[in-house]
């Protein structure tokens, strides 16, 4: 039976245009990544890797203590810390802020987090305007869509994708030059920022021990959102801390290389409180909104924990064989990829997810690319363990059982394996019950005219 | 909202078990096996940080005490800008005849939107990534200040270049929890197909002068 899942996928792999646009998108990514950490650049790469997991161990093992420490500091310069457990607890701190002060509109900056929690849904629902300054995310916004690619939000899209909506929204006839089009977006969000009553970005990092809020980007986006609007909200989960400014070094160090291929993002600011005396650019009013949202269903699971590790990078995305054929919007949620994988399950529960965990091959190359050294294909794994022996459990299994139980015995049994490889060569005519709809989305690799045991025989 | 943070506290700790009380420790015995601190001198740390803005498309000049005034000029006149916002704390004495300098005593986003660039200083400087640190200290101005115009000629003095970032941010935490901003190169994005458009929100030139 197709599911929503399968539908999607099988869309993405028919639209030709689609493909090329992934493969092209993230191939460019995956390059400049091994450029930056290649060993004649960054020869300390693996010390930094192990450095940075060894940091976000020891952070979310003593979260509280860190929580309490970012939480006085963040007090300590005027900024106000909201605790919020889930979605609705963030859109009603935000619409009653907003009632107060009689705001109307907001900027936003890229935040995955903020996509989590469906915030400009929910603030619209209410009649508050929130616009996405991030060129990406505008272009996506226009066209109702959800980001694509956790760092690219519009890699699906072509120079003609961004004509066509910004025809039909702006009324801005067939402009098709890419430099065009980003002057375009920058003169209407100029208008946007300095109408705004109040800008929402997430946080890179939160620095505990001087409650700074680090933000990274390349645009200007998030300095205009946090510099023009008298209000500036930052929307943060609660892992996304880290002891001591310090430690950010290694974090930034990984962080622009492992995204996009640069040493350092363009702009990296430290945000902490609301403005001081003196200082004439700043918001009044500071607030930061520590966000729950099923992380600590996941951090009381030592196996899986590690899964809260993530810095966003989007290096396994792009590396990933998987979503360079499905993309980004087959994944159930706005998280999408290897990480997409861990995670959805975990924060939306598995009998929502259940294909998910097996929408991989298991290749590694995640856990290879992952800065912070998150295991992926480990938690895939725990997790598919967790579909087959939990509530959700398929009711076919018996026949995967037997399949299992059949592979062990042939493996067991060197005459009837020689056997099983001739009839195996007889596979591709095979396309009936299950394996029609598993193949229906693989390709077989061809099978070579002679088995490896008759070639090595002939080799005498 | 006091109840929301109880929960969130008591859901993690439970989670958790707790901070082990040794915390302190715990992190200082985290192993550390990065390049943490520079082994360059000032000449091969200029070389660097002069690659890494090239790097970005970007120009750094050198000069000497006594010709800052004429490298700004001939810097300035080069990309034909006239009409120049500087900090209000800038020194009239520094800036060159012949242009038109512009004291942003708290100008309005649209006045500093028309002139044609901004020269600032800098707290400091990053080699190996070819980062300037704001802050709002001397010569540095406002934040709009170096976002909102076009070009940005940045002056960085000779003992203000530091090798890596980890030096870099050990000195600024002195400075406590002052509102920081690190510049590598001019805005960009590439957000449609991946090709690169410099100055989407903010400058699309990087311009710095070493004062050595
Ligand atoms: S799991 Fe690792 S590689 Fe993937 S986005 Fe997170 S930090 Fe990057």
């Amino acid at each position: 039976m197709p599911t929503a899942f399968n539908e999607k996928i099988s869309q993405t792999l028919g639209n030709q245009k689609l493909q090329l646009a992934l493969y092209a998108g993230t191939g460019r990514l995956v390059e400049h990544r091994k450029h930056a950490v290649a060993e004649e650049r960054l020869p300390e790469y693996q010390e930094l890797r192990s450095h940075a997991n060894a940091l976000k161990k020891h952070t979310i093992e003593h979260l509280d203590h860190y929580l309490e420490q970012l939480e006085a500091n963040v007090q300590a310069h005027g900024g106000q810390v909201i605790w919020c457990r889930d979605a609705a607890e963030v859109s009603d701190f935000v619409l009653d802020l907003a009632k107060r002060r009689q705001a109307r509109l907001i900027v936003k900056s890229k935040s995955m987090t903020t996509e989590e929690i469906d915030l400009n849904e929910r603030l619209e629902h209410h009649g508050l305007e929130a616009v996405e300054t991030d060129l990406g995310e505008y272009i996506i916004q226009l066209r109702g869509e959800r980001p694509y690619h956790i760092v690219a939000p519009a890699l699906h899209l072509t120079r003609y994708d961004v004509a066509d909506i910004f025809q039909e929204k702006l009324g801005i006839p067939n402009e098709t030059v890419i430099e065009k089009q980003t002057m375009i977006a920058r003169s209407v969000l100029r208008e946007k920022f300095l109408a705004a009553d109040i800008g929402i970005t997430g946080a890179n990092f939160l620095i505990a021990d001087s409650g700074a809020v680090v933000l990274v980007e390349n645009e200007g986006n998030a300095r205009l959102t946090t510099t023009a609007p008298k209000i500036h909200i930052a929307v943060a989960g609660i892992e996304k801390i880290i002891p001591r400014a310090q430690d950010l070094g290694v974090f930034l160090k990984l962080l622009g290389r492992s995204a996009t291929g640069q040493p350092l993002t363009v702009y990296t600011s430290f945000l902490s409180g609301a403005r001081r005396e003196g200082e004439i650019d700043g918001p009044d009013e500071f607030y930061l909104v520590l966000l729950d949202n099923g992380r600590t269903k996941l951090l009381a699971d030592p196996d899986k924990r590690e899964s809260l590790y993530c810095i966003r990078c989007g290096a396994c995305l792009n590396i990933c064989p998987v979503y360079r054929k499905i993309g980004g919007h087959s994944f159930p949620w706005i998280y999408s990829g290897p990480i997409g994988a861990i995670i959805t399950p975990q924060f939306l529960g598995i009998q929502h997810t259940p294909a998910l965990p097996f929408a991989s091959s298991l290749c590694g190359a995640c856990a290879e690319v992952c800065p912070v050294k998150i295991d992926i294909p480990k938690v895939l794994l725990d997790l598919r363990a967790g579909v087959k022996e939990g509530p959700g459990k398929a009711k076919s299994d018996w026949l995967e059982r037997l399949g299992f139980h059949a592979f062990a015995w042939l493996m067991c049994h060197p005459k009837a394996y020689a056997l099983m490889g001739r009839f195996s060569r007889l596979a591709p005519l095979l396309n009936i019950g299950p394996l029609r709809a598993w193949r229906s989305q693989r390709d077989l690799p061809a099978m070579p005219a002679k088995s490896f045991r008759q070639l090595w025989k002939e080799r005498g | 909202m006091s109840e929301a943070r109880n929960d969130i506290l008591a859901r993690v700790r439970s989670a958790t078990g707790g901070a082990e009380p040794d915390y302190a420790e715990r992190y200082a015995a985290l192993p550390r096996e990065y390049k943490r601190e520079g082994a360059l001198d000032f000449e091969g740390k200029l070389q660097l940080f002069a690659d890494r803005i090239h790097d970005y498309d970007g120009v750094l000049h050198t000069c000497g005490k006594d010709q800052v005034v004429a490298t700004i000029a001939a810097a300035l006149s080069a990309r034909g800008k006239r009409r120049i916002v500087v900090p209000p704390d800038y020194p009239e004495a520094s800036l060159p005849k012949g242009f038109e300098f512009v004291w942003d005593h708290e100008l309005t986003y649209e006045a500093l939107d028309q002139c044609d660039g901004v020269i600032t200083g800098c707290t400091l400087a990053i080699a190996l990534t070819g980062t300037i640190v704001l802050q709002d200290g001397l010569y540095q101005g406002r934040r709009a200040l170096s976002l909102v115009p076009d070009y940005h000629l940045c002056l960085v003095g000779r003992n203000q270049i530091y090798e890596t970032a980890p030096e870099a941010i050990q000195v600024l935490s002195r400075t406590g929890a002052r509102v920081t901003t690190f510049i590598s190169g001019p805005s960009a994005t590439s957000d449609i197909e991946m090709t690169r458009i410099k100055g989407v929100h903010g400058p699309r030139t990087l311009e710095v002068i070493v004062i050595c």
